[in-house]
C-alpha cells in the first residue's frame, strides 16, 4: 500500500534536483560569457605573470573549449558534453593538472570535516534542545548560548579556537591537514597526525552548527508540547516522559527538512573554516583558485559542491520517508 | 466602502496589546538595544573618527589597545577602532540592502504564488525550490570572482538575489491561509484588484510576520557578506568587518598574537546578528500569545 | 452520589487581572447520570469541564471542593490529580480530530499509553469496544491520518473510556460533525453508559436540542454561575429561569446550533468576568428584571431536582 505516493514524492524531488542541476550548469556556463570583458584575454593576461610557460597551451585550450567561432547553442552543448566526460578543464594554479583531479584530491578532506561535524552537531543539538525546552533553568542558558553560537560567523569561531587552543595553549596545530614533515602513508603515526590537525576545524564547525539545531529543536518541542495530542495525553495522565518522547519524534521531522535547508550554509561554513586552518579541502582550493584567477578550478569546485549538495538532499529525502509514516500513506506530511 | 482607512477597534486593541508586551519583553528590548547601539556606532563613529581612509597607516605597527588606539593597530599601523566603526557601517549597509532586496523578492513571489495558486504557484514554487537547493555561497563565489571591481551594493544585490527562497516559501504558506478569509473575499467581491488586495488586505494582516522575516534575512545577509569578504571577494574599496577578519588572518595576526585585530570584527558581527535573532524571538513572543511565558 | 461539586471557583490569570470564569458553582450528579452542560461561549462550561480533569497553565483553583465517589478530587493539584486521570475521570476532548499522535500507529499508541499508566492492555476488550462503536479492527494498525473524522472521534471515545472511568467529560464532541454522525456519536455514548464503561458523564455542548435527547439532566450556565439545572424534559418544556426560557424560545429547528445565530432573541452580551457586577448577572439582558435583582439570587430547589438561580422563578 502507498507505493505510488512514494514514487510520486521521489519523482517530484528528482525533477527539482534535475532542474537545479541544469540551472547550476547553465549559470556556470553563462557567467564567464556574459560578464563584462573577454574572459580568455583577461585570464591569459593574468596567467602570463604567474605561468609564462603555460600561456600558449592555455590559449589553444581555451579557444577550443569556449569555441567562440561556433554558434552560442553549440557552445552550450559542448559545455554539457565536456561535463559528462568529466572534463572540467585544466587548472592554472597547478598547471597542467586536470581540474577534476585537483578537486578529487581535496574532496576527502572536506567530507572528513563535514560529515562528522554535521551529523554530530545535529544529533547533540537536537537532544540538547529537546531536553532544555520547558525547563526554566536550562532553557535560560541554552537559548542565549545557542543564539550566540548560531550568530557567530564560522570563520571567527575558527580563528578564536585556533588562537586560543592552537597558538596560545599550543595543544593543536593551526594549519594544514597534516604535518609538513610527514608523507601521507597508511601508518598510525600519520593517522594520529591527521586527527590532530582535524580536531580544531571539526570542533569549530560542530560548535557553530550545534547552536542552530538546539534552538530549532527547542522551539519545535515547545510547539509540539502545546499540540492537541500532548494535551490529550496529559489529560489522560500520561507521564511527561511519554509526551516528550512523542513530541521529540514529531519535532524531528521538521528538523530533517531543516537539515536539507541548512546544507548550503553548512557547506559555506566548512569552506571558510578550511581557509582559516589552511585545511587542504575544497575551501582552501577555492581560495587558491581566487588568488590565482584560476577560473576553471573555481567553476569545477562549484559543480562539485552543487552535485554534493544535491546528493545530500536526496539522501535526506530518503531518510524523511523512512521516518515519517505520512509520506508513505500518501497524506500530505512532507512539503517539498 | 473602504475597509482600510480606519482600523477596527479590535485590531487597534491587538496593536496596543502588542506594544504593551513589546516594551516588557526583555529579549526584544535587549536585542534591539544592542542593534541600535551598534547602529549608532556605525553611523556616528565614522563621522567622529573623521579620517579620509580607514585603511590609512596612522601609527606604529602592532600596538596593543591603549587610550590612544582603543583597539590597537594592525601590522601596518592602521587603527583597528577606526576600521571597526567603518566596517560596522558597511556591515549594516550589506545587511539592510541584501536583506531588503531578498525580502522584496520573497514577498512578490510568496504573495503571488500564495494568492494566485494554480499553475502560477506551481511554477513559482518550482523556481523557489530550485534556488533553495543551490548552495548560495558557491554561486556568489563564482559571480563575485568574475566581477573585477566589487562594491558593497553589488555584493548586497547578489546576496539578495540568492537568499530569498525560504522566506518566499513561508510567505506563500501564510498568504495561502489568508486568501480564503472573509475580509479577503469581501475585498474581492468589492472589485479590488489583485495587487490592492495583496498590499492592502493580505500584507497588513501579516505585517508582524513580514517584519520578522526581514530581520532574519538581514542577519543572514550579514553572515553571507562577511563570508564572501573573508574568502577575498569582498568590496575592492573600503573596509568591512569581514575584510578585517580576512586581513588579520592573511597577515598572520594569529601567529603574531594580535588578538585585538581579529576579535573586534568577529565580535561585532556576532553581536549584531545575535541581537537580531534574540530580538526576533522577543517579537515572536509579543505577536504569538501562545509563546508568552505564563 | 457520584459527583459532588461544592462552590467551585476557578480563575484565569490574565494581564488585566483574574477572570472569574467559574464563580462558585455547586451541583451533584447521581450514578449513571448524563448531565448536559449548556450556555453561551464564555459562560464557564468549558472551564468547568477542564477543572474536573486538568487545568491549563493559566487557570487557578480559587476555592471550592469536588468529591468523586466519596473521595476528594484534588482539582487544584496537578500532580495529585494524575492518579485520578484516565482511571477515575476521563475526557473526550473538543479536538478529537487531532488528539492522537500523528506518527504512531493507533494500536501502538494505546499500548504505550496504557503501559505508562501501569495497566496491561486487554486486547480482547479493546477489540470488543472497537466492534461496539462500529470500527474495523484494522484501525489499530493505521495512523490517525488514515481515518475519517467520524472514525477518529469514535476511536478517541474508545481510548478515553478504556479504563472504565467513573466520570467522563465530553467537551463539544459533536460540534465538528454532521447531523448523522452526531446521532451515531450520541448513540455510542448512551451505549457506553449502558454497558457500564462509564458511570456518569458530563456532556458539554452548544447544542441544546441535541443535549435534551441525550442527557438525563440539563444544566444551564451563565457568566460563570449556574442558572438552572433540571431534568432534561423540564428544561425544555417548563424552564423557569428567564435566560433558559429565552434560549429555548430562540432555539431554531433541531440540529442547527444557536451559536451561529448569535442568539437573535437575547440582545446584549454577558458581563465581563474580570469585575463581575453585583447582583444577578443576567439583569441587564433580562426582560423581567426588577429591583430585587440587585441582590444576587441564590440557587434554590423550587421542586425536587429543579434548581434555579432567579428571584422571579
Amino acid at each position: 500500500m502507498g507505493r505510488p505516493h512514494v514514487r510520486r514524492y521521489f519523482g517530484r524531488k528528482l525533477l527539482i534536483y534535475g532542474l537545479t542541476f541544469v540551472v547550476a550548469v547553465t549559470v556556470n556556463w553563462m557567467i564567464p560569457r556574459f560578464m563584462p570583458g573577454d574572459p580568455v584575454a583577461s585570464m591569459l593576461a593574468r596567467a602570463r605573470v604567474s605561468q609564462p610557460a603555460a600561456v600558449e597551451a592555455m590559449r589553444t585550450y581555451y579557444t577550443n573549449l569556449f569555441g567562440f567561432d561556433q554558434p552560442i547553442w553549440q557552445q552550450y552543448l559542448n559545455f554539457w558534453g565536456a561535463l559528462f566526460q568529466g572534463d572540467f578543464g585544466i587548472s592554472i594554479w597547478v598547471f597542467p593538472t586536470p581540474v577534476a583531479d585537483v578537486i578529487l584530491a581535496a574532496v576527502p578532506y572536506t567530507l572528513a570535516l563535514m560529515i562528522p561535524s554535521v551529523l554530530l552537531s545535529y544529533w547533540v543539538g537536537n537532544r540538547f534542545g529537546a531536553f532544555a525546552a520547558r525547563r526554566k533553568l536550562l532553557d535560560n542558558t541554552v537559548l542565549p548560548v545557542g543564539y550566540i553560537l548560531t550568530a557567530t560567523p564560522y570563520m571567527w569561531l575558527a580563528v578564536i579556537l585556533a588562537w586560543g587552543l592552537g597558538v596560545v595553549a599550543g595543544w593543536f596545530p593551526v594549519a594544514g591537514g597534516y604535518s609538513f614533515s610527514l608523507q601521507p602513508s597508511w601508518s598510525w603515526e600519520f593517522f594520529l597526525d591527521l586527527l590532530h590537525h582535524w580536531i580544531l576545524p571539526f570542533l569549530s564547525l560542530f560548535l557553530v552548527a550545534l547552536g542552530g539545531w538546539a534552538i530549532g529543536m527547542r522551539n519545535m518541542i515547545i510547539y509540539e508540547l502545546e499540540s492537541d495530542y500532548s494535551n490529550y495525553l496529559s489529560a489522560l495522565g500520561a507521564p511527561s516522559r511519554l509526551i516528550r518522547r512523542y513530541a521529540y519524534r514529531n519535532a524531528i521531522l521538521p528538523q530533517i527538512t531543516g537539515l536539507a535547508l541548512q546544507l548550503g550554509v553548512l557547506v559555506a561554513g566548512a569552506l571558510v573554516t578550511e581557509i582559516v586552518f589552511s585545511y587542504p579541502g575544497l575551501g582552501s582550493l577555492i581560495l587558491k583558485a581566487i588568488q590565482n584567477q584560476d577560473f576553471f578550478l573555481l567553476q569545477g569546485t562549484f559543480m562539485f559542491i552543487v552535485i554534493g549538495v544535491l546528493v545530500a538532499n536526496f539522501l535526506i529525502d530518503i531518510v524523511y520517508v523512512l521516518i515519517d509514516p505520512r509520506t508513505r500513506t500518501g497524506m500530505a506530511g512532507a512539503q517539498a | 466602502m473602504t475597509t482600510t482607512t480606519t482600523l477596527p477597534t479590535e485590531e487597534r486593541v491587538v496593536r496596543r496589546e502588542a506594544l504593551y508586551f513589546a516594551v516588557r519583553n526583555t529579549k526584544l528590548m535587549i536585542g534591539f538595544g544592542i542593534v541600535l547601539f551598534l547602529l549608532l556606532v556605525g553611523i556616528f563613529g565614522p563621522i567622529l573618527a573623521n579620517v579620509e581612509d580607514p585603511n590609512e597607516y596612522v601609527a606604529a605597527a602592532m600596538l596593543p589597545p591603549s587610550s590612544e588606539h582603543w583597539f590597537g593597530t594592525t601590522t601596518f599601523g592602521q587603527d583597528v577602532f577606526t576600521q571597526f566603526v567603518y566596517g560596522l557601517r558597511t556591515t549594516f549597509v550589506a545587511g539592510a540592502l541584501g536583506g531588503g532586496i531578498a525580502a522584496v523578492i520573497a514577498m512578490v513571489i510568496g504573495f503571488v504564488a500564495g494568492y494566485r495558486g494554480g499553475w502560477v504557484d506551481e511554477i513559482l514554487n518550482m523556481l523557489t525550490n530550485v534556488v533553495l537547493v543551490i548552495p548560495t555561497l558557491a554561486v556568489l563565489l563564482i559571480i563575485n570572482a568574475y566581477l573585477g571591481i566589487r562594491s558593497v551594493g553589488v555584493q548586497a544585490l547578489f546576496i539578495g538575489l540568492t537568499s530569498w527562497p525560504w522566506a518566499a516559501r513561508s510567505i506563500r504558506a501564510q498568504t495561502f491561509s489568508l486568501r480564503n478569509r472573509e475580509f479577503v473575499d469581501l475585498a474581492r467581491l468589492s472589485g479590488m484588484t489583485t495587487r490592492k488586495i495583496i498590499t492592502r488586505e493580505i500584507a497588513p494582516n501579516m505585517s508582524s510576520y513580514l517584519f520578522m522575516t526581514f530581520i532574519l534575512l538581514f542577519g543572514g545577509s550579514i553572515l553571507i557578506a562577511s563570508s564572501l569578504d573573508f574568502i577575498g571577494l569582498g568590496p575592492t574599496e573600503g573596509v568591512s568587518l569581514g575584510l578585517m577578519l580576512q586581513n588579520s588572518t592573511q597577515w598572520s595576526a594569529l601567529q603574531l598574537g594580535l588578538w585585538w585585530w581579529f576579535v573586534p570584527p568577529g565580535a561585532g558581527i556576532t553581536a549584531v546578528v545575535g541581537a537580531l535573532y534574540v530580538a526576533n524571538v522577543g517579537l515572536d513572543e509579543v505577536f504569538n500569545p501562545k509563546l508568552r511565558e505564563t | 452520589m457520584s459527583l459532588r461539586v461544592n462552590d467551585l471557583r476557578v480563575h484565569y490569570r490574565t494581564l488585566k487581572g483574574e477572570v472569574k470564569a467559574l464563580d462558585g458553582v455547586s451541583f451533584t450528579m447521581a450514578d449513571g447520570e448524563i448531565l448536559g452542560l449548556a450556555g453561551e461561549s464564555g459562560c464557564g462550561k468549558t472551564t468547568l469541564g477542564k477543572s474536573l480533569i486538568r487545568m491549563d497553565g493559566r487557570m487557578r483553583h480559587a476555592g471550592g471542593t469536588v468529591e468523586l465517589d466519596g473521595r476528594n478530587l484534588p482539582v487544584g493539584d496537578d500532580r495529585a490529580m494524575n492518579a485520578f486521570r484516565f482511571h477515575e475521570v476521563s475526557l473526550i476532548p473538543q479536538y478529537s480530530m487531532s488528539a492522537m499522535n500523528p506518527t504512531r500507529r493507533i494500536g501502538k499508541m494505546i499500548g504505550e499509553l496504557l503501559r505508562s499508566r501501569g495497566v496491561t492492555l486487554d486486547t480482547a476488550e479493546l477489540h470488543h469496544r472497537i466492534d461496539l462503536v462500529g470500527l474495523p479492527r484494522e484501525v489499530l494498525s493505521r495512523y490517525p491520518i488514515e481515518l475519517s473524522g467520524g472514525m477518529k472521534q469514535r476511536m478517541v471515545m474508545v481510548i478515553s473510556t478504556l479504563l472504565d472511568p467513573s466520570l467522563l467529560i465530553a467537551d463539544e464532541i459533536t460540534s465538528a460533525l454532521d447531523v448523522s454522525t452526531q446521532k451515531a456519536v450520541v448513540k455510542a455514548m448512551l451505549g457506553f453508559r449502558d454497558n457500564g464503561f462509564v458511570k456518569s458523564m458530563i456532556f458539554i455542548t452548544h447544542d441544546l436540542a441535541l443535549t435534551s435527547n441525550l442527557a438525563d439532566t440539563v444544566m444551564i450556565m451563565y457568566a460563570g454561575k449556574l442558572a438552572e439545572k433540571a431534568p432534561a424534559d423540564k428544561v425544555v418544556k417548563a424552564p423557569r429561569h428567564p435566560y433558559t426560557q429565552l434560549l429555548i424560545n430562540s432555539l431554531p429547528e433541531i440540529g442547527v446550533r444557536y451559536d451561529q445565530r448569535k442568539l437573535a432573541g437575547i440582545p446584549g452580551s454577558p458581563p465581563s468576568l474580570l469585575n463581575p457586577p453585583k447582583g444577578c448577572r443576567f439583569r441587564d439582558r433580562c426582560p423581567i428584571a426588577g429591583g430585587e435583582c440587585a441582590e444576587e439570587p441564590p440557587v434554590a430547589e423550587i421542586e425536587p431536582d429543579h434548581f434555579v438561580a432567579c428571584w422571579k422563578a
